[in-house]
């Protein structure tokens, strides 16, 4: 990062600040069910008491397998959910106290998202520039239609698309080029904020990383700050700043990027670390976890990962673990809180293209 | 001998506008008991190539020329009962989604029993005790009580291990993979390919493993077949592949995985995208985007050829740039 970024930043600059975050979903059977059968109402805990911090122009990801709720964290965030408890803050303002398009939508303009699958999240109906141009025409960011397309065409050259692809329909771009025009979509509104909600994992390897760069470049070019959710590390690692790991609704570890993959605390962490596939062929046997995650309806007492821990004590399986401070982020975990767990440090690898 | 040969294997689409050619003239062998890795990107022929040895292409894709061999036998041409008696009893499938690939109406147990009734002499009673064993080995817990479970009881990691089941049955000598472990979460993913491994030791079984995930193939295969575009652009065994990359596709796909631990600002990117079947280019179909290329690329087009001497261990390219005939003569044809 040569060049001086374009706004102010520092450390202490928070942009982004979630708070006991918590989503509980009603999945009980329909009222006559419940009415006749004597069933009983059911709800899902998706997100659990997730707290975490986003400083400005920073990228924070969160990680996990299918079903721990970072989608959800992500929806909250960007209010295509209203949370059930906890406070979501951009800037000073608590964004789920908003009500209305009043109020929300000077705010709205500031954040936008991008979707995991290109195929499913353009209008196939709608040529590109009209795509684009509608977070223009929705926030009256430019007026006037020449104004707008060259607003479009400067988009689309921004993400490395030509500006005359605008008359084109989404079904004439492959998969690459669709997530281009989707993150060309976020950034019409000029946006500071951008939840990824798993941006990559539908391309080919070749094609995420051009995706990959692109969203760097654009970082550094426009400050923009990512909220980044994925369940592949390796691509974590690449574009983190910072990481949060989820399980079955909760936060369990986040910590500064580098630190967390070097020194993982939390035993599910280190479980995820030790699946990672080798690719440098060192040799190293992937340590594959006995068990599933369990279902979030009826989730495990306690730590929710006991049972598939090798560190669970009884205490583990009656009582939830606080936040812990660690030396670069918080941990939830007893064996850690008690010191009873080994200490991990992953060797360093050497840099890349040794040969 | 290899188990299973494929020469010059090609795949056409018919259409409207023409007939694409899927797959182009794609050759390789797998031995008893090895893992082959078929890894590129969507659309690069992988998955055709696999269903055309277990003969399930689905129309209008047809094997327009070459030859399929196992053990010695030609089974391209065989028709459909002949090689549905092969296909089960001495090559298993294993697909990507285990949800689709397992009917939703029948119990496991059921679907096993089928199997192996279909192929093994075994009675009845003696299917049901195997179907149960099998359940076992492929490490489903409680598998006396869950043989009479139905798909949808399973997880996700579950029902796969239970397609595994099913296509251990007959105790074949090939199993085609295709994307087995795709639809499924990393630490799902560790056990699936930890189980394959082990069976395919314990068993015996050579392993056709197609997929676009490198991190599977370094860990399981023996050899690595890199397509591109309908062909083989790289062939040899996995180390060579994977750490000392000849061909400039697979070089550029190396660099563009992330690795955790790993610092780098910008990901080797391939600029550009694979061209459409309709639309490959003349010459080496990765000309346009290949950094390397220079003018007969463009024209004539590379086949695979051993690399370093002719060892074993040598990986086989299909690459101009180390054709040394060429480029001690300067130019040719």
């Amino acid at each position: 990062m040569a060049e001086a970024p374009a706004r102010a930043r520092r450390e202490d600059d928070l942009l982004v600040e979630v708070e006991h975050l918590a989503k509980l979903f009603d999945v009980s059977p329909p009222f006559l069910n419940r009415l006749l059968q004597g069933e009983k109402r059911v709800l899902l805990t998706a997100v659990d008491d997730v707290s975490f911090r986003i400083p400005r122009g920073k990228t924070f990801s969160l990680v996990g397998e299918s079903g721990c709720g970072k989608s959800t964290v992500a929806r909250l965030v960007v209010g295509l959910h209203r949370p059930t408890r906890g406070r979501i803050v951009f800037e000073g303002v608590d964004m789920a106290g908003l009500e209305g398009r009043g109020e929300a939508g000077p705010l709205r303009k500031r954040l936008q998202m991008i979707f995991q699958d290109p195929y499913a999240s353009l209008n196939p109906r709608w040529r590109v520039a009209d795509i684009i141009a509608e977070p223009i025409r929705a926030h009256r960011l430019v007026s006037g239609r020449r104004a707008i397309a060259a607003r479009v065409g400067e988009l689309l050259e921004q993400v490395g698309l030509a500006a005359a692809d605008g008359e084109k329909f989404p079904h004439e771009f492959s998969g690459g080029q669709r997530q281009r025009i989707s993150i060309a979509r976020a950034l019409a509104s000029n946006p500071e904020f951008l939840v990824c909600d798993e941006p990559t994992s539908a391309l080919d390897v070749s094609v995420q990383a051009q995706i990959l760069n692109l969203m760097k470049s654009l970082q550094r070019e426009l400050g923009l700050t990512y909220l980044f959710i994925s369940h592949d590390l390796a691509v974590v690692y690449h574009i983190s700043d910072y990481v949060g790991v989820m399980y079955l609704g909760r936060l369990v570890e986040w910590g500064e990027a580098k630190a967390l993959f070097r020194r993982p605390q939390h035993p599910y962490t280190r479980m995820l670390l030790d699946a990672i596939p080798d690719l440098e062929m060192t040799g190293r046997a992937r340590t594959p976890v006995a068990g599933e995650v369990p279902s979030p309806i009826a989730p495990p007492s306690g730590c929710h990962f006991h049972p598939r821990c090798p560190f669970a004590e009884e205490r583990c399986r009656r009582e939830a673990p606080q936040a812990l401070a660690t030396a670069a982020g918080e941990v939830s975990c007893h064996a850690v809180a008690e010191g009873r767990l080994p200490e991990v440090e992953r060797a360093a690898r050497a840099p890349a293209g040794e040969d | 001998m290899a188990l299973l040969e494929v020469e010059n294997l090609r795949i056409e689409i018919p259409g409207r506008r023409g007939t694409l050619v899927a797959v182009d003239d794609v050759s390789f062998s797998i031995g008893e008991g090895e893992v082959l890795g078929v890894v590129g990107e969507s659309g690069a022929g992988k998955s055709l190539t696999g269903a055309a040895v277990i003969g399930l292409l689905e129309p209008p894709c047809r094997i327009a020329g070459g030859q399929i061999r196992f053990d010695g036998r030609r089974i391209d041409n065989l028709p459909y009962e002949k090689l549905r008696r092969i296909r089960g009893r001495h090559i298993g499938m294993v697909f990507q989604d285990p949800l689709t690939s397992l009917n939703p109406l029948y119990t496991v147990g059921r679907q096993l029993t089928e199997t192996i009734l279909t192929h093994t002499d075994l009675s009845e009673k003696g299917a049901r005790k195997r179907a149960i064993e099998l359940l076992q080995e492929v490490g489903i817990p409680a598998a006396e009580r869950r043989v009479d479970q139905y798909p949808h009881e399973f997880s996700g990691g579950m029902r796969q291990r239970v397609v595994i089941a099913l296509a251990l049955c007959a105790n074949p000598r090939l199993i085609i993979a295709d994307e087995p472990t795709t639809a499924l979460d990393v630490s799902i993913q560790a056990q699936i390919i930890t189980l394959l491994k082990r069976l395919c030791r314990e068993h015996g079984a050579a392993v056709m493993l197609v997929t676009h995930d490198m991190g599977v193939i370094a860990e399981t295969a023996d050899r690595v077949a890199v397509m591109y575009a309908g062909r083989i652009a790289e062939v040899g065994p996995v180390a060579e592949v994977v750490l000392r990359a000849k061909h400039p596709y697979t070089e550029g796909l190396m660099g563009s995985i992330p690795l955790v631990g790993h610092d780098v600002e910008q990901l080797t990117q391939i600029d550009g995208s694979m061209p459409r079947l309709n639309a490959i280019p003349p010459g080496c179909a990765f000309n346009p985007r290949c950094p390397k290329a220079f003018e007969r690329c463009r024209r004539q087009r590379p086949e695979l050829a051993p690399v370093d001497g002719a060892g074993a261990e040598a990986s086989w390219t299909a690459c101009w740039l180390y054709d040394d005939a060429a480029q001690r003569s300067g130019t040719d044809g």
